[in-house]
């Protein structure tokens, strides 16, 4: 019977043979695919049982943070709600979803375990994530909604030195505690961060961009005389002034001041496609913002054909006179346009914009701080001077007159009010941008307001709005 | 060195063991290392060492390793089901007590065992209706669409099936023992096929009945197989008639055919079987979802494991996200947190432990010790087998505990009497011939 016995041995080797072949079947050879099955609740589990960091306001205010949900799970909760929703977004694991700071900080608030504790799993069985303070002024974006007053659009606040996001606020928001919309929330697209993930034509703002060409390349200067009567003929087509006014001949700075669409667009044409092309990219157009922000909730600026697709950058087919008066298919973002007079504020230096000023490990170490860094070299410092005494003009004496802040200090700006929807039923979109104090930039602004129906300027609505945030944000010293 | 001085040194990684096994929970749980975590290991060891000295007085010639590997085995366990559940894990250590009793009781009341053979048809009765026990209304309990255990107040499921296969491999020893040369010499040949005389070969078929029986009635597929493949096991062994087991195993694979497609629940585990990610099964009551969830659990702990403890057990809302992981999935959990490298150790322990029973039969002196020692190994690694195999998807899923290992009292004792057989086969084998 021996050799029965060890055949039947051998017969059961082989069988804890087959249960090797199929336990390294699971564990190796289909673990990939295994753990990425959709009936798999298990990385949701392991995401939900991760103490996220906490996210900061500039001040120590708390935008979110992690709340124990029971059998050793968190939750996330956003005490500021829908005043920072926008910018922080939200972080939802067992949907497998997240917006915002959430998702593009999420590497720093999941923090990592221990490569050595994982070896002998002896460590304690929560992940804690990094804390992560951002530049997010809370005064400002209090002021900022309150201003706004309900009505549709974004503020967007920079600090021009650095890059630093001051305020990042639209209309319509959301409660971040409770993400998933409801269908009213949801028609008016309240999930969307107007700031960055729309764009609009940015009527006259744009004539910044389109003076930084003309006077950086020398083909003008602030004094020189151009001719302001209406209209004229760009394209083939004609082109007229707000109530077809004609200004005869006035200097460069007065245009500006004015807002002369008959000159700019002319100015434009003058520079032409090439340079003005050149100059916007400098600005950061035709890119999407180099912004510490989910790359998927970010829009480039740039220029829209007819038939609604994008032209390629300098495409002969676009209308570059009035692309110079930010018209012409021309749309961009809010914060494209807080970038622009960012550049201006900061003697030509485009800072790259952020949100996170640094990340603070749990054990208090800090793991990075952000520092300044020059995105591009938009203009001389000349250039960049000389247009800020233009800009000053605007508020001083032109179109921007409601933004003035009083108490001498002064705020360079631009109006815009550019015509959107359909032709002839005067809806408007009301911008302004700036910065102050003028002859020391410590904040640069961008508002928009979404579609006026009564055809509102810029300077009428959005200027009030920018004056409010940036006298918040002066009077708190930063 | 002596026997049981190797059986002493091999009792040592035992307590290292659940000592460090221990310590490690108490870390995971971020509680300080306590010296409770030592009081556990000392009072396992203290156990082990009691069990041992008992070995030496009473089996001083006894196989050295089998004891030793059965504490690794126990010990991991305690250690495994404690990480689960301390409660379980208390309870778990009590059924230890008194599985070391009946073991001891086992050595002394048949320290001559071939006096078992005389209540071979007792046993046999005994444990088939051990068997169906589970189906008898109001004693039994329906795990999972299967009757796998009786309730008894203050335990939690109580497996009869465990004791069954005991004495399922006592009875087969001893009828294959009388019978086994009749039934080769008895044979004739139609067509090429050897077939037994069915005056003998009788009790074998009852055999596939009640495996059929146990399938049908139990639906438990994995007991069935078990049962079944030790009775083939045995039968090769006793005839050396490898066309025995051709026959048996077309015999018992159309039964599990027409069963499979006849019976809905069993054709329902089939369906899990084969594709335990199909949302609907995997979904469905008594679906795949337990198995699915084991695979995934497996997957998470790769080569090296997630690590001790770390493996997810609980769902967002506190429930158990493998079901049963303290019993039918525990090897998905070791698996998942020690990886492969864990559950090979885990297998090869089994292994050993198989090798050196089928040593033990190979030692034996007369058929009945050679086949009972067969049996019990055989059953054993079937078992290890069945719900491995099982966790796996290498076979469908039934609930079979990991001798040892697994949660359950009546398991840990019943393998506990397995073990004092296979010792008390092993004493009196190595025992030097004494001439009078």
């Amino acid at each position: 019977m021996n050799s029965q016995i060890t055949k039947l041995f051998a017969v059961i080797v082989l069988l804890f043979g087959v249960l090797i072949y199929f336990t390294s079947r699971w564990t190796v050879f289909s673990a990939t695919a295994l753990n990425a099955n959709a009936l798999n609740a298990r990385p949701q589990i392991e995401q939900l049982r991760i103490k996220r960091g906490s996210i900061f306001a500039n001040d120590g205010t708390v935008l979110a943070k992690s709340v124990k949900a029971g059998h050793g799970t968190w939750s996330r909760t956003y005490p500021e709600g829908s005043l920072f929703s926008q910018a922080v977004g939200y972080s939802e694991p067992s949907a497998g979803d997240a917006a915002g700071l959430e998702l593009s900080a999420a590497n720093y608030l999941r923090g990592s375990p221990s490569s050595i504790s994982a070896l002998f799993g002896l460590s304690t069985s929560t992940q804690v994530g990094d804390d992560v303070h951002t530049t997010l002024d809370p005064g400002a974006q209090k002021t900022a909604r309150q201003a706004l007053d309900g009505q549709a659009g974004s503020v967007v606040a920079l600090n021009p030195r650095t890059g630093a996001v001051l305020a990042m606020y639209s209309n319509p928001t959301y409660d971040d505690n409770h993400p998933s919309p409801n269908k009213q929330c949801d028609a008016v697209g309240c999930l969307v961060n107007r700031a960055v993930s729309s764009a609009y034509p940015p009527g006259s703002t744009f004539k910044i961009v389109t003076a930084t060409a003309a006077i950086n390349t020398g083909k003008y200067t602030p004094n020189s005389i151009v001719n302001g009567n209406s209209p004229v003929t760009v394209s083939g087509v004609p082109l007229s002034n707000d109530g077809n006014q004609s200004f005869g001949d006035i200097t460069l700075t007065d245009a500006l001041t004015y807002s002369v669409n008959t000159v700019w667009a002319p100015v434009a044409v003058n520079v032409g496609t090439k340079t003005m092309t050149e100059y916007m990219k400098r600005f950061g157009f035709y890119a999407k913002p180099p912004l510490d922000y989910p790359a998927g909730e970010m829009l480039p600026s740039r220029v829209q054909s007819p038939g609604g697709q994008y032209y390629p950058p300098g495409s002969a087919d676009e209308d570059i006179g009035r692309i110079g008066i930010g018209q012409g298919g021309l749309v961009v973002t809010p914060l494209q346009m807080a970038m622009v007079a960012s550049a201006v504020a900061d003697d030509g230096k485009l800072m790259v914009p952020h949100l996170v000023s640094s990340v603070i490990a749990p054990d208090g170490r800090t793991v990075t701080t952000i520092q300044p860094r020059l995105y591009h070299q938009v203009m001389t410092v000349k250039t960049a001077q000389e247009i800020n005494l233009m800009m000053r003009t605007v508020v001083d004496e032109g179109t921007g007159t409601p933004a003035q802040l009083g108490n001498g200090i002064e705020f360079a700006g631009k109006t815009g009010t550019a015509s959107v929807g359909p032709t002839g039923l005067g809806e408007t979109q009301p911008w302004f941008i700036g910065f102050a104090p003028a002859n020391d930039p410590k904040v640069a602004v961008a508002v928009d307001l979404e579609r006026s129906d009564s055809g509102q300027s810029g300077g009428q609505v959005a200027a009030p709005i920018a004056r409010d945030v940036v006298q918040t944000l002066l009077s708190e010293g930063k | 060195m002596s026997a049981r001085n190797r059986e002493l040194m091999g009792l040592l990684p035992a307590s290292l063991l659940i000592t460090a096994g221990f310590a490690g929970v108490f870390i995971q749980r971020k509680s300080e290392l306590t010296n409770v975590s030592l009081t556990y290991g000392a009072i396992f060891l203290g156990l082990c060492l009691a069990a041992h000295v008992f070995i030496r007085i009473t089996l001083p010639y006894a196989d050295p390793y089998l004891f030793p590997l059965v504490s690794v085995l126990a010990s991991f366990g305690l250690v495994m089901i404690y990480r689960i559940s301390s409660d379980d894990a208390r309870q778990q250590a009590q059924w230890f007590v008194i599985g070391l009793l009946l073991f001891a009781a086992t050595v002394i009341a048949f320290r001559d065992y071939r006096k078992l053979e005389q209540y071979r048809y007792v046993i046999v009765s005994i444990s088939l209706v051990l068997l169906i026990l589970p189906r008898v209304p109001g004693l039994g309990e329906q795990v999972n669409g299967a009757y796998l255990g009786i309730r008894i107040p203050g335990t939690s499921g109580f497996q009869p099936t465990e004791f069954s296969k005991v004495g399922l491999v006592i009875f087969l020893a001893s009828y294959l023992r009388d019978t086994r040369q009749v039934m080769v010499q008895g044979a004739r040949r139609v067509l090429g096929v050897t077939i037994p005389p069915l005056k003998h070969f009788g009790p074998v078929l009852v055999i596939w009945g009640v495996a059929m029986v146990i399938l049908f009635l139990l639906s438990d597929i994995g007991s069935s197989l078990m049962f079944y493949g030790a009775l083939l096991a045995m039968l090769y062994v006793a005839t050396g008639r490898f066309s025995f087991v051709v026959v048996g195993l077309i015999a018992f694979g159309l039964g599990a055919w027409f069963l499979g497609t006849h019976i809905p629940h069993v054709h329902a585990r089939f369906e899990d079987w084969q594709h335990p990610f199909e949302p609907k099964i995997y979904n469905a009551v008594l679906g795949s979802y337990q198995l699915a969830n084991g695979l995934f659990a497996q997957a998470a702990g790769g080569v090296f494991g997630q690590g001790f403890g770390q493996s997810i057990l609980t769902t967002a809302s506190g429930s158990a996200l493998i079901p049963e992981p303290q019993t039918d999935m525990i090897y998905a959990v070791i698996t998942s947190e020690l990886g492969l490298f864990g559950a090979v150790g885990v297998l090869l322990t089994y292994l050993l432990f198989v090798y050196r029973g089928f040593k033990i039969a190979i030692l034996a002196r007369d058929s009945f010790s050679k086949l009972l020692a067969t049996g019990l190994s055989a059953v054993f690694a079937l078992q290890v087998f069945v719900i491995v195999g099982g966790v796996t998807k290498a076979i469908p899923l039934t609930g079979v505990t990991l001798p040892f290992i697994s949660y359950g009292g009546a398991s840990i004792v019943a393998n506990f009497v397995l073990v004092a057989l296979l010792l008390l086969v092993s004493d009196r084998a190595r025992r030097p011939v004494v001439r009078t």
